[in-house]
């Protein structure tokens, strides 16, 4: 099936096969491998992306549901020279040990944010509840989590 | 001089390529014409295999291959064990099962094809012929007379006994004053689960005839030996890379029989073959961690001095050795007596097969069990003797002027100061508070609950000369003639932050900026030799190479600019990217010199071009971190569910190279034995099926689940290295175990509870809770 998205702002047109993942188009079509497949049945978060501006567990759409669609992924967030308060954040607060979940975790705290610009300790605990870190114990990406919302809350941000 | 980078909270240089999602992991690695593996894997936990029909699979689009047991016999090596115990029985275990299998989830064939979802397709098209046998889960039953025996060539179900036995027992047997206790201790299998899955990619190329392997791997010095043995292939033409390694918790530090076949299809195919485990595969065939029965038995006197342990360890070790599947209880026998000093010591183990995955190391790897068995032990003696939890323990302790300390189990502790730690946590804690408060809510019929443990493990692993494969560590230092400087290390971190310790580490000795050190891991064609990352030794044993060979470094740096500047090397200092006199009279930059060593224009007499050093460092002991840890917990009257209120922890674990790594790994480790005293269980049924196959099942713990933790660390160094570190990695996981279950012990005293079996889920509190009610 021919589908058209755009991902990370390029528009693109392909032609995939109707059972593809989501998360399989973009990084085996789309070459992002940033996404990661920890579970394949949404259980861990670690594909975690944004399709239309919501956060969506890549691993359990179909690619052809993001047909006429905009994905963000964790290319896209921030670059080298401008990281987006949340990678500066997990960065900061040491929120990663091996990586794997991050750009998941990454991605559902962009969400989570979007929604409660000054969450609690508590509030960002629940608002991770779809996304599994073995490494960390949490606590950690909470802190990181806090930084990035105390940094887009300040006006120099 | 104070070092002004060891012990800073530095910002780890992994990151920057990790939250911007371009590090790379095996399943992102590529390769022109890559072929993708799927696996048929049995169905039944014990089964002879009567046929397997790979027509349809063959036939299937896009297959290139399939490969059977039968294939791969004397042409691929058995997966190896590499546990020394006195007469160990070592089942066959081919990569690909032929004849029978013995778990579900054994794999039988592997498809090779050009799309992994074509693959997979093909891999369910296999049709296996079973003629099911009577199975055994439960390691109690498979030592009973007329089991069924799952290596009938073996002769039964039992792999090993160990014993080990020190002091005087007829002594102790004698002495009826003392008090003596008893209690059957389950330490619950469970799943490692890190996030990424394993996963290889192997690349034979029959034009130089080498075998290149990508694999999600803890140790890939000692998986290039073992491949270039299953493979018949010479070790030289064999090249390991662990790239970004999504966690392994010690599930990785193994060789798979996944890995095997992946490389003989390549090198059968000529072209690159990935496989990539499914969350499914991994929660039933990556090793899986503890599984033992603890029959404990402690000897009291009236004051509360313990002075003798027995216990019995069945370990079930599933229906096959891994790579050190029987080693890992043995672990717990030599850390059974903990942090106290009692003198007469039994430990019998036992280590049991049945129709299960192979259970092998998971962080902590043995201690923990251990830990939770002494700890459990310290609050049930406390109690009969009806003493303060902590007083009992303080009474046990022995003084740190005592270290080291030789204890009956052959172990000899390093250095500690089991006091101090306990009594920070104590002050930090408000102990003394928490108990009226306890009082208090009692009286008003609510369950509060405080639960101590005071740990010790054993790390850095280890001596040579009690490892299976080698316990040193190579390290090496190389300064480019632009005055950067390379580290290669031959452990391999996966989440650790290491590149960052280790820049810490040649920085500090070489007086130059943290930035320009760039620390490489993880391939053998690049660091020429290791062991890998397991036992808390990364920082211990392999930061400990790097330190030395860094000061190999340092030594001929400081002769090369001693010559030029006309002064005494003892007289220079590395400091700020240059070396200097202590005034700063003299001085050359670092990059100078290092320009001075490469080019070698006018070098001293008798000294080499160049500036490259290695270092094996082999340590003359393991080292023991301890600390104290009280968890805080409130059950539920009505639901059973118990709430997690505080947890204080403060560890010891040497000194501390980056603090926010340590904390880190402490909060890691506290998640994963909070894990195992509250959720989480890997659970077969009689058949041996596995209950917990998906993370639907198996409770990897979310965010909500855990209360902030209060940490704290303390320093004790340890004479065994020059660093002073004892290594950090498994210390949250051993010691939050029993802190958790003691804490609900405690709150359900007034029940007259005495002991509960984790994991401490709400349905098993609530039914005693109902019991209470109704009684």
């Amino acid at each position: 099936m021919k589908i058209q998205t755009k991902i990370n702002g390029h528009l693109r047109e392909d032609e995939v096969e109707p059972r593809l993942l989501l998360v399989h188009y973009l990084r085996d079509v789309a070459g992002l491998t940033g996404t990661h497949i920890g579970c394949e049945t949404s259980l861990c978060g670690a594909c975690t992306v944004l399709l239309n501006g919501e956060a969506v567990k890549s691993c359990t759409l179909f690619a052809v549901q993001a047909d006429g669609g905009e994905i963000t992924t964790i290319e896209a967030l921030g670059n080298h020279e401008k990281l987006h308060p949340l990678q500066e954040g997990f960065w900061e607060e040491h929120g990663l040990q091996c990586g794997f979940c991050t750009p998941g975790m990454i991605l559902a705290a962009y969400q989570l944010l979007c929604r409660n610009p000054h969450p609690s300790r508590e509030e960002i605990r629940k608002g991770l509840e779809g996304n599994l870190c073995r490494c960390t114990g949490y606590q950690h990406i909470v802190k990181a989590i806090e930084y990035a919302a105390q940094k887009i809350g300040s006006p120099d941000a | 001089m104070p070092s002004t980078i060891l012990g800073k909270r530095i910002k780890r240089k992994e990151d920057p390529r990790l939250i911007q999602g371009r590090g790379h992991y095996v399943d992102d690695i590529k390769l022109d014409g890559m072929l993708h593996m799927a696996f048929a894997r049995s169905i039944h936990a014990h089964a002879r295999i009567k046929s397997v029909n790979v027509a349809a699979a063959r036939s299937s689009p896009g297959v290139v291959d399939v490969i059977t047991g039968e294939e791969i016999k004397g042409k691929l090596g058995l997966v190896p064990c590499a546990a020394g115990i006195e007469g160990l029985k070592v089942p066959d275990h081919p990569c690909l099962a032929t004849g029978k299998v013995c778990y579900v989830g054994e794999p039988i064939a592997a498809v090779v094809a050009t799309d992994r979802y074509l693959a997979r397709d093909a891999a369910d098209k296999i049709e296996v012929d079973y003629e099911p046998l009577p199975v055994v889960t439960d390691p109690e039953k498979a030592l009973q007379a007329g089991s069924t025996v799952i290596h009938p060539e073996l002769g039964d179900n039992v792999a090993f006994v160990a014993r080990l036995e020190g002091g005087d027992w007829k002594a102790v047997e004698s002495d009826s004053s003392l008090k003596v206790i008893k209690q059957r201790l389950i330490n619950q299998r469970l799943a490692p689960a890190s996030m990424e899955t394993r996963g290889v990619v192997a690349h034979y190329s029959p034009g130089e005839e080498t075998l290149t392997v990508w694999s999600s791997t803890q140790i890939p010095h000692i998986l290039k030996t073992q491949l270039a043995l299953m493979l018949g292939i010479d070790e030289p033409h064999c090249r390991v890379i662990a790239p970004e390694v999504g966690g392994g918790f010690g599930s990785k530090l193994n060789l798979y029989g996944e890995e095997g076949v992946a490389c003989y299809a390549s090198r059968k195919l000529g072209k690159p073959v990935k496989w990539i485990e499914s969350r499914r595969e991994n929660l039933l065939a990556t090793v899986h961690g503890r599984d033992q029965i603890n029959d404990v038995e402690v000897y009291v006197q009236p004051d509360g001095k313990v002075v003798g342990l027995k216990c019995w360890i069945i370990a079930d070790l599933g229906a096959y050795h891994q790579l050190l599947t029987p080693a890992i209880p043995t672990l717990t026998a030599l850390m059974i007596l903990g942090c106290y000093h009692i003198k007469n010591v039994f430990v019998e183990t036992k280590g049991v097969f049945t129709n299960k995955m192979a259970t092998d190391a998971y962080r902590g790897a043995g201690r923990p069990e251990a830990t939770y068995v002494i700890e459990r032990v310290m609050d049930m003696v406390a109690r009969e003797l009806n003493m303060d939890a902590a007083d009992l323990r303080m009474k046990n302790f022995p003084s740190p002027d005592e270290f080291p300390l030789d204890l009956p189990t052959g172990v000899t502790y390093d250095t500690a100061n089991y006091q101090k730690t306990l009594k920070r946590l104590l002050k930090i804690s408000g102990y003394s508070r928490l108990r009226k408060e306890q009082e208090k809510l009692r009286k008003q019929g609510k369950y509060l609950g405080l639960g101590l443990s005071t740990y010790v493990e054993i790390c850095a692993m280890g001596p040579s000369s009690r490892m299976p494969a080698g316990g040193w560590e190579f390290g090496a230092v190389k300064v480019e003639p632009t005055g950067k400087v390379m580290v290669l290390s031959g452990t391999s971190p996966h989440g650790q932050g290491e590149e960052t310790t280790f820049a810490q580490i040649a920085a500090d000795v070489l007086g130059i900026p943290f930035d320009d050190v760039t620390v490489y891991h993880g391939d053998t064609f690049q660091v020429p030799m290791g062991i890998g990352t397991f036992g808390s030794r990364t920082t211990a044993v392999g930061g400990t190479a790097i330190h030395n060979a860094a000061m190999q470094i340092r030594k001929k740096m400081a002769r090369i600019a001693s010559h030029k500047l006309g002064v005494k090397p003892g007289e220079l200092i590395f400091s700020e990217g240059k070396i200097h006199t202590r005034d700063g009279a003299k001085s050359m930059g670092f990059a100078e010199v290092a320009a001075e060593a490469i080019f070698a224009k006018q070098l001293p007499e008798g000294i080499e071009p160049g500036l490259a050093a290695h270092s094996f460092f082999e340590p003359s002991n393991y080292t023991f971190p301890f600390g104290a840890h009280l968890a805080v917990t409130e059950v539920d009257a009505e639901t059973g569910e118990i709430k997690l209120r505080n947890y204080y922890a403060v560890d010891d674990c040497g000194r501390v190279i980056n603090p926010m790594l340590v904390d880190g790994q402490i909060h890691g480790g506290l998640a994963q034995g909070i894990g195992q005293a509250l959720w989480e269980s890997h659970v077969y049924d009689e058949n041996g099926q596995l209950m917990t196959g998906t993370l639907m099942d198996y409770a990897v713990p979310k965010a909500h689940q855990f209360p902030w933790f209060e940490t704290e660390t303390m320093e004790t160094k340890t004479p065994i290295n020059p660093l002073g570190a004892k290594g950090v990695g498994e210390a949250g996981t051993i010691g939050s175990t029993p802190a958790i279950v003691n804490a609900v012990v405690d709150a359900l005293r007034p029940l007259g509870v005495r002991h509960l079996d984790m994991p401490l889920q709400p349905e098993k509190v609530w039914r005693i809770l109902k019991q209470h009610a109704t009684a």
